[in-house]
C-alpha cells in the first residue's frame, strides 16, 4: 500500500474534456432548472422578443381595448396519470389557474388540448375529464375551446394535457417579479415539497407509515383573500418545477435584489422530510402544486399573514425570510445550525447521492 | 423527525462551536474523507462557524469524482448497446467520459435507467431475459456490500443477463497515498463513518502511528461533524495521536463482519487508477475470476481496451488531494459549472468543486482561504 512512486503529486492530477453543448435535448432541459433558463434565454427570447414575454411571469400581461388580462399557458406529462391526491386533469386545471392567479387575475376560460396514446382506457379518459369539470367548478373557470389528438401506441405516454387560460387583473394591480423590493417580507403559503414527494413515492414504490398526497389545488380565493387586504403584494408565485429555492432565485436575479431566508422557518412536514432523506432529495428543490410564494411590503405582512391563515389553503402560512440590500441576485440561506450558504438555482435534474 | 433533529440541534451546535474554540490555539489542518461529510459541511454553512485556525480541506472520498475516466467510457460503450439495459446510481449518471455522458446516451435512445439499489437491477434481470442487465458498481466500501450482494444473489437465482461494471476503491490506501506525499499538509482526518460501520477502524490503526495523525470516524450530520472536529483538535492541541470513534452509534471496531465476508467473497483487492489522482497500489476491488460470468469488463470485453488522456485543464488531483481549494481553480465558476463540468468533482453535489459552487461561491468565501 505505501507506493510512493506511484503517487507523484508533480506528475499533474488531470481532468476531462468539457461538455460544452448539448446535441439533444436532455431531460433537465425541462427539469425547471439551470438548464431549461439556458433555453429560454438562449432560444426562446430571443426568437420571440417583445414586452409581453419578456417579464417571464407566470402569464403574460397584456392590455385590449383598456382592458388588462392576463394570458397563460402551461403543458402536462405527468407520470403516474393518478396520484395520492389527485391526477392530471386536476393538475391541468388548477395549473393555469395558479399561473393566471399568480398575475393577480381573476381566471375566466380555459382550452383544453389533450394529446392521447392509442390503446389508452377509454374508462381512465373519462376519469380525467370528470376531474377537469370538479376542479373548473371549483375555481369558477369555464373551459370553453380544446383539442383532441390521438397518437400511435409508443409514440406518448397515455395522456399528455395543454391548458391555455386568460384572467382579468384588477385596475391598479401590478404584480411581478421585477417588483420585489429590499425590505419585503416573503411568505409561503404553507408545507412545502408535498406533491414532488408524492409523485415520487408512487413512482419508486415507496412506503411510508402515512401516505404522502399530492397537495394540488386552485389557488385564486387565497390570491383574492389576500388582496381583500388591500396590503400591498409585490410578487406571487408558485414555486413547481425547480421548487421553491429555484423560484426565488429567478425573482433574486429578475428584480436584481437579494433573498436571505430562514431555513428553520420553511414549514417541511415531518413524512416529506424523511422520504427526502430516504430520497437524498433537497425539499428547497422538490415541487410544489397548490402554495404560493408572496413577497409583501413589511407594513402589511402581518394582514396578508392573517388572511391567508384564515383562508382553507393557508392555514400553515409562515414567513419564511426577506428581500435585502446585499448580495443583490443571489439567495442567501441562514441553515438551522447558524451558518449561512448561498441556495442555488437547481443544477440539471435532481439526482440522488449514491451514499 | 427523531434520530436526524438531534443532530441538527441549534443550541447543541452552538455549544460544540464554543468548545472547538475554548480548545484551538494555532492554525490546523484537518481533511474529511467522505464526500458525504463535504455536503453536510458546505449545506449547513459549518465553514463560517468554525474558528479562523481552523482549515478544512476535502478529501477524494466522492465515489463519483474519483471514478476514472476509462471507466466511464466504459460505461458510456455498454449501455449504448441495443441489447442492453444499463442500471446506475442517479449521480454517475452526469458524470462526464471524454466525449458525453450517460444521461446523453439515454436521451439519443439507450436504456439507461437509475435505480436506488443494486439489488433492484438484479430484479430488472429476472424481469427482461432477453436483455443484458448491467449495474454501475462504483463506490467505497460502503456500496460494496450491497453490490457484493447483487452478484450473489443474481448468482444464487442462475441469472445469466446480469453483471457489474466494477470500479470500487478502498479508503486506508488514498488516506496512506496523501499522507505520503512531500505536498501533504493535512494534520487530521475525519474518517468515514459509513466506511467504518462497515469495515471497522482497526485498519487506521498504523496509519495514524505510521504518520503521527489523529484520525476520527465521524459521522454526517452537522453535530457529527462538529464532534468529530472538536476531537481531533483537542488531540492535535493536546499532542495525542489516536484513533477515535465519534460515530459509535453505527461503528464497532471489527466493522460489520458479515458484510466483509461477502465481500471478500465477491471481489479481490486491486490496484485501481483514481479520477484525478492516478494509480494508487492495492486501493480498489476486482470482481473475483470465480464470479467472472457477472463481470462486465468480462463480458463485453471490447471495452477493455478503452484508455483515454485525462486532459489537464483543470486541477481536480490537487482539490482531492486537499492541496488547493476548489475556487482556487482559475475555471471555478467561468468555464467549469455543474452544467458544464470540466472535471468529476463538479458533477456530483458530493464533489468539492460543485458543493462550493452550490453552496459558497459569494457572499460567504471570505474565510476559506488556506
Amino acid at each position: 500500500m505505501n507506493n510512493r512512486s506511484d503517487f507523484d503529486v508533480a506528475a499533474g492530477f488531470t481532468c476531462p474534456v468539457p461538455l460544452q453543448h448539448y446535441p439533444n435535448v436532455l431531460l433537465a432541459h425541462g427539469s425547471g432548472g439551470r438548464l431549461t433558463h439556458q433555453l429560454i434565454e438562449q432560444l426562446f427570447l430571443p426568437s420571440f422578443p417583445n414586452e409581453h414575454l419578456a417579464p417571464l411571469h407566470d402569464g403574460a400581461l397584456v392590455t385590449m381595448n383598456g382592458v388588462r388580462l392576463a394570458f397563460s399557458t402551461d403543458s402536462y406529462v405527468i407520470n403516474p396519470v393518478f396520484f395520492p391526491g389527485g391526477d392530471i386533469g386536476e393538475l391541468a386545471v388548477n395549473g393555469t389557474v395558479n399561473d393566471l392567479a399568480m398575475c393577480g387575475a381573476r381566471p375566466l376560460f380555459l382550452s383544453a388540448g389533450m394529446i392521447i396514446e392509442e390503446g389508452f382506457p377509454m374508462e381512465d379518459l373519462v376519469r380525467v375529464v370528470r376531474s377537469m369539470q370538479s376542479a373548473a367548478l371549483r375555481a369558477h373557470v369555464q373551459i370553453v375551446t380544446g383539442d383532441t389528438k390521438v397518437v400511435d401506441r409508443g409514440k406518448g405516454d397515455k395522456i399528455f394535457l395543454a391548458t391555455s387560460g386568460i384572467g382579468l387583473v384588477p385596475d391598479g394591480l401590478n404584480i411581478s417579479p421585477k417588483a420585489a423590493t429590499p425590505g419585503d417580507v416573503i411568505i409561503v403559503s404553507g408545507p412545502i415539497a408535498v406533491h414532488g414527494i408524492a409523485i415520487m413515492s408512487v413512482r419508486e414504490g415507496l412506503e411510508f407509515e402515512t401516505q404522502i398526497e399530492s397537495d394540488t389545488a386552485p389557488l385564486n380565493s387565497l390570491v383574492e383573500a389576500m388582496l381583500a387586504t388591500q396590503g400591498t403584494i409585490h410578487v406571487l408565485r408558485d414555486p413547481t418545477r425547480g421548487g421553491v429555492a429555484s423560484v426565488l432565485n429567478e425573482i433574486a436575479q429578475s428584480a436584481k435584489v437579494g433573498i436571505s431566508i430562514a431555513e428553520e422557518r420553511i414549514p417541511i412536514p415531518d413524512e416529506v422530510r424523511g422520504a427526502c432523506e430516504i430520497l437524498g432529495l433537497d425539499p428547497l428543490y422538490v415541487a410544489n402544486e397548490g402554495k404560493l410564494l408572496a413577497f409583501v411590503a413589511r407594513a402589511d405582512a402581518d394582514k396578508i399573514l392573517q388572511a391567508m391563515k384564515e383562508h382553507p389553503l393557508g392555514g400553515q402560512a409562515a414567513i419564511i425570510g426577506e428581500v435585502v440590500d446585499e448580495h443583490a441576485g443571489t439567495v442567501v440561506l441562514k441553515t438551522s445550525i447558524g451558518g449561512s450558504r448561498i441556495l442555488d438555482m437547481l443544477s440539471g435534474e435532481q439526482l440522488p447521492r449514491i451514499c | 423527525m427523531r434520530f436526524i433533529d438531534e443532530y441538527r440541534d441549534k443550541a447543541l451546535a452552538r455549544r460544540y462551536i464554543e468548545q472547538i474554540a475554548q480548545v484551538t490555539t494555532r492554525k490546523w489542518t484537518l481533511m474529511e474523507i467522505c464526500g458525504g461529510q463535504t455536503h453536510t459541511i458546505v449545506k449547513y454553512g459549518i465553514e463560517s462557524l468554525l474558528p479562523r485556525e481552523i482549515n478544512l480541506v476535502h478529501g477524494p472520498g466522492c465515489p463519483v469524482c474519483v471514478t476514472p475516466l476509462a471507466m466511464i467510457d466504459k460505461a458510456i460503450a455498454i449501455a449504448s448497446r441495443d441489447d442492453v439495459i444499463f442500471t446506475s446510481f442517479g449521480d454517475m449518471l452526469r458524470v462526464p467520459g471524454s466525449k458525453r455522458d450517460l444521461l446523453s446516451v439515454k436521451a439519443s435512445g439507450g436504456d439507461v435507467r437509475m435505480v436506488y439499489s443494486p439489488l433492484d437491477a438484479v430484479k430488472i434481470a429476472q424481469q427482461h431475459p432477453e436483455k443484458r442487465v448491467v449495474f454501475f458498481a462504483v463506490g467505497f466500501e460502503t456500496t460494496a456490500p450491497a453490490n457484493a450482494l447483487a452478484v450473489w444473489q443474481a448468482h444464487q437465482l442462475g441469472l445469466r443477463n446480469f453483471s457489474i461494471l466494477c470500479s470500487h476503491v478502498l479508503v486506508p490506501p488514498a488516506i496512506e497515498a496523501i499522507l505520503s506525499s512531500p505536498a501533504n499538509r493535512v494534520q487530521g482526518f475525519l474518517a468515514a463513518g459509513h466506511v467504518c460501520a462497515v469495515m471497522g477502524y482497526e485498519e487506521y490503526l498504523p496509519l495514524a502511528e505510521k504518520y503521527h495523525v489523529p484520525i476520527v470516524v465521524t459521522g454526517f450530520e452537522p453535530l457529527d461533524i462538529l464532534h468529530g472536529t472538536y476531537l481531533a483538535i483537542r488531540q492535535l492541541e493536546e499532542g495525542r495521536i489516536e484513533v477515535e470513534n465519534q460515530y459509535s452509534r453505527a461503528v464497532r471496531r471489527e466493522g460489520n463482519v458479515a458484510a466483509q465476508n461477502l465481500m471478500r467473497k465477491v471481489f479481490e483487492v486491486s490496484d485501481r487508477h483514481w479520477r484525478g489522482i492516478g494509480n494508487i497500489p492495492g486501493s480498489g476491488f476486482r470482481v473475483r475470476e470465480e464470479f467472472s460470468a457477472f463481470d462486465a469488463e468480462k463480458i463485453f470485453n471490447d471495452v477493455a481496451t478503452i484508455e483515454v488522456q485525462e486532459s489537464p485543464e483543470c486541477i481536480a488531483g490537487l482539490v482531492l488531494q486537499g492541496i488547493n481549494k476548489p475556487h482556487e481553480c482559475g475555471a471555478f465558476g467561468t468555464t467549469c459549472t455543474p452544467e458544464h463540468p470540466l472535471g468529476a468533482p463538479m458533477v456530483s453535489t458530493e464533489g468539492a468543486c460543485a458543493a462550493y459552487f452550490r453552496y459558497k461561491r459569494e457572499p460567504t468565501t471570505e474565510r476559506v482561504n488556506v
